[in-house]
């Protein structure tokens, strides 16, 4: 991993008496490319906010670059913003939104030529200087205040659900587009989103937050296959939640039936949270499964079949190529390494609380 | 600590243009209870001019006139602002561009203009100048402020909620009032009361359409300037606008109410 | 709705504005155009020249503009404070502001008399502190005073607008682009908020050219505005000719106003 660039360190913050973030901690590297996810109203753009300089925090600092920078004004800091809504200039051309940055920092005229030409070319819009940006689409709007940003070499690009105003095609396109942009500047993204298919798309860090604290920190296979709660498994992907009981180290009994498993330090007989993604149940012929269902409802995705099974007085979410139609009777198999065990949170605080780093 | 000097700067600031703005208005309720004639000494509080207030004919006769004027005016203006919008709701373009453009010149243009003008045409026309004069004009420089209020609302409507009603079995009546019509009654209300108090205020284009003898609050205040204001007069305005403050302030308490149930 | 049923619909209307705006204005064309005897003439319009006349337009002008940039430069701190509260208290903010039109406008243009005079209200405090009395009452000071009063809502107000619609994240943009508050503020919030500027200026500037009532009560009746010589024409000397003539004049000005307000002002952040 490359050298710590950001550190958060102890960031609380409240709006009108309510918590916001509470003592959030979070290291960002250089060259990193770092997703905030979770649900609204989880902190995660109260964190960019924060981290831009356009909120303060109530307590904690932030580090960048080994220097204190908690207090330093959002003109002052070395990172720039890509805004919700693109917030760009209207009353400026696209070649003056993208200078404005180089002409406070008193450039000289051929090199702001020279950057504006670079920029459009590096988000595909060479040509559009003299446009003005409310005749430009979404996409494109995108693609400037981007490019208005990254003219000026910051060390860090804080973008706030970028995308978000763009339909599924367009966003699908910007993803990949981002991920180059990244490659080619060398720099750190710290992008917001609430989305978690874009974070797994384009993350090389996912921090996943929900009510002012943070919920996991991991790579993106990380986070999906080893979630650390049910937040964090129910918030990325489908997958299945249910209350089991730990019997011993690898061993668990799921709706009364053991299965063998690869965690380990869990104590005995003790309560958990097993989590099983849909497609990592199989289904096969009654007579060889773990337990035994009934199919309940069918239905056809595209690239796979989405089935529920009635088992053991659960309802199974399964994704599965092979078609078992409605009230089929069904076996069900899992392999131990695709039963992820997590601890049981006795209450939703501490369940906040428990996983808070 | 920076930050909190600049509010404070700004606190001070706007606690200054309201006294700028509400001085005048002090001023004349405290006038009101002035046991002294004259505007320039204090004489010691009393109700003297409350009391004389409710047997001064000539002032009640003016308020009479005022109330009736506005409420009129802003009625018939409220109305026929209304079909004027859902009428151009449906024009073309370009016809609805230069109704618009007619609608504002009342707005942009000097009162004084405005007031000559309409004097002049009812002298042309040989009308009896009077209550009936004064109600044409306000009529006529209400309706822009009734067809600002509904219009923007006009944009914001959904075209498909009438469609869908009419797909769903209404009448073309039935679905405007049932679908399109509660859709612009918050414009239309503030229209109404928009136009009201603009015709309650209104002093230019009054004074050049009515005729000798007719007055409205406002004639009758212009008249008694250089007499000297009876001060029966301080004591009817700071009862309207008690009122009228009291009634705003129930107005606004009750949607927050409503959001809380 | 077909446009059948519209012309239909829109008929009240415009018979209405036919009836009583435009044919209106048209009188005033015709007897400004015309001498007693019905005549073709320039001289109503030309008498505008004559020292007096042209001493009220001249001083017309100057208060107005005075009043105008006056109003502009203390609502436009105030909008922005107003805009910055972030409370969602739009309507409330534009009630404040109407509130004051409940009382009669004649009776609190009137109060300033009781405020300013040599011994009224704000001598009175001004002695009490020990600062020297101010002696505006009756003189151009006064005016522009009365001006400034009654017409600041007219400008707060579309500056309230124009800068609300501002998306707190331009701003936000520009400082994070390494503007100080003062660049942000002339090269971002003020040219964005030029639509309510002009809208602003268009509604101080023509009342405050074409007022009488301001200048008849805080002006004594020494000080004579283009305003109260219309005005005169019409309810004194009954000379409609010369009045209409004048009145051409005066919407010379109004319809430039006009004008300026519709190149800038395209999308309407007018009053409402």
């Amino acid at each position: 991993m490359e050298k710590e660039l950001i550190q958060l360190i102890d960031i609380s913050k409240s709006f009108d008496g309510q918590m916001v973030l509470d003592e959030l901690n979070l290291n960002i590297h250089e060259n990193e490319f770092v997703t905030l996810l979770g649900p609204s109203g989880c902190g995660k753009t109260t964190t960019l906010r924060i981290l831009g300089g356009f909120a303060n925090p109530d307590k904690g600092c932030i580090i960048f670059d080994s220097q204190d920078i908690t207090h330093l004004p959002p003109n002052k800091r070395q990172l720039n913003t890509v805004f919700q809504k693109y917030a760009l200039f209207t009353h400026m051309t696209i070649a003056e939104n993208i200078a404005f940055g180089l002409k406070i920092k008193k450039k000289s005229k051929s090199y702001i030529d020279d950057k504006i030409r670079y920029a459009l070319k590096l988000v595909n819009l060479e040509g559009y200087e003299n446009r003005m940006p409310n005749s430009l689409s979404g996409g494109q709007q995108q693609r400037i205040a981007i490019a208005r940003a990254i003219v000026n070499e910051p060390k860090v690009l804080l973008l706030d659900e970028p995308l978000g105003a763009l339909d599924l095609k367009l966003r699908q396109e910007m993803q990949y587009e981002l991920i180059r942009m990244k490659n080619e500047l060398g720099i750190t993204f710290v992008y917001v989103t609430h989305d978690q298919e874009e974070a797994l798309t384009m993350s090389d860090t996912i921090v996943v937050m929900n009510q002012g604290y943070i919920q996991q920190i991991g790579t993106p296979e990380s986070i999906y296959n080893e979630p650390e709660n049910a937040f964090v498994a129910d918030f990325i992907g489908d997958s299945n939640i249910i209350s089991a009981t730990m019997i011993e180290d690898k061993l668990v009994s799921i709706l009364g039936t053991r299965f063998p498993c690869v965690d380990t330090g869990f104590g005995t007989n003790k309560p958990v949270d097993v989590v099983i993604r849909p497609e990592d149940v199989i289904l096969v012929e009654p007579a060889e499964g773990t337990i035994q269902g009934v199919v309940t409802h069918l239905i056809f995705k595209g690239v796979h079949y989405e089935m529920e099974v009635e088992a053991c007085g659960f309802e199974w979410l399964v994704h599965s190529t092979t078609l078992f139609p409605v009230g089929k009777k069904v076996g069900i198999k899992v392999d131990p390494f695709n039963i992820q065990i997590m601890n049981k949170p006795e209450s939703e605080d501490e369940e906040a609380v428990a996983i808070d780093i | 600590m920076n930050k909190k000097l600049a509010d404070c700067v700004k606190n001070i600031y706007i606690a200054l243009i309201f006294l700028f703005l509400y001085a005048p208005i002090a001023t004349l309720m405290v006038l009101s209870f002035n046991k002294s004639k004259t505007r320039a000494k204090w004489g010691g509080f009393t109700f003297k001019w409350y009391a004389e207030l409710f047997e001064n004919e000539i002032i009640l006769e003016a308020l009479g006139n005022t109330l009736l004027i506005a409420t009129l005016s802003a009625l018939i203006a409220t109305m026929i602002g209304t079909v004027a919008c859902v009428a151009m709701n449906g024009m073309k373009k370009r016809s609805r561009a230069i109704l618009l453009g007619i609608t504002n010149i009342p707005m942009l243009n000097a009162e004084i203009v405005t007031g000559i003008s309409l004097m002049l045409l009812f002298i042309s026309m040989g009308l009896r100048f009077g209550l009936g004069t004064i109600l044409l004009s306000h009529i006529t420089f209400n309706i822009p402020y009734v067809i600002l209020s509904i219009m923007p609302r006009m944009k914001q409507l959904n075209p498909s909620t009438y469609e869908a009603a009419l797909d769903l079995g209404a009448s073309h009546v039935t679905a405007f009032f049932k679908v399109v019509f509660p859709d612009l009654l918050p414009g239309i209300l503030s229209g109404f009361l928009m136009a009201f108090t603009m015709s309650l205020d209104d002093f230019i284009i009054t004074h050049f359409t009515k005729g000798a003898g007719v007055d409205t609050l406002s004639t009758k205040i212009y008249t008694e300037v250089k007499k000297g204001i009876k001060p029966e007069m301080y004591a009817l305005s700071t009862l309207i606008f008690v009122t009228v403050l009291f009634l705003l302030l129930l107005v606004n308490m009750t949607p927050s109410r409503k959001k809380q149930s | 709705m077909t446009s059948e049923k519209s012309k239909w619909l829109s008929t009240p209307y415009v018979a209405w504005s036919i009836m009583f705006i435009l044919i209106p204005l048209c009188m005033i064309f015709y007897y400004g155009l015309t001498d007693k005897s019905g005549a073709f003439t320039l001289e109503n319009v030309a008498a505008i020249a004559s020292a007096e006349h042209a001493k009220a337009l001249w001083l017309s002008l100057l208060l107005s503009l005075i009043s105008t940039l006056v109003c502009f430069l203390l609502a436009y701190p105030l909008a922005m404070i107003l805009a910055n509260l972030q409370v969602n208290q739009h309507s409330f903010i534009i009630l404040i502001f109407i509130l004051p039109m409940w009382m009669n406008f004649l009776l609190r243009t009137l109060a300033w008399q009781t405020l300013l005079e040599k011994n009224g209200v704000i001598n009175s405090v001004l002695s009490f502190l020990h600062l020297p009395n101010i002696n505006i009452i009756n003189t151009p000071c006064a005016i522009v005073l009365g001006m400034v009063y009654n017409f600041l809502p007219f400008m707060v107000l579309p500056l309230y607008n124009a800068l609300s619609k501002i998306d707190e994240n331009v701003i936000n943009a520009s400082r994070d682009l390494g503007a100080g508050s003062i660049y942000t503020f002339f090269r971002i919030t003020l040219p964005l908020s030029v639509p309510g500027i002009i809208s602003g200026i268009t509604m101080v500037f023509v009342p405050a050219l074409t007022t009488f009532v301001i200048s008849t009560i805080l002006g004594g009746s020494k000080i004579l505005l283009i305003g109260n010589v219309i005005e005169q024409e019409f309810t004194q000397a009954s000379n409609w000719h010369l009045g209409s003539g004048l009145s051409i004049v005066l919407m010379i000005f109004i319809i430039l106003n006009m004008i300026t307000s519709a190149v800038f002002d395209k999308e309407g952040t007018g009053l409402i």
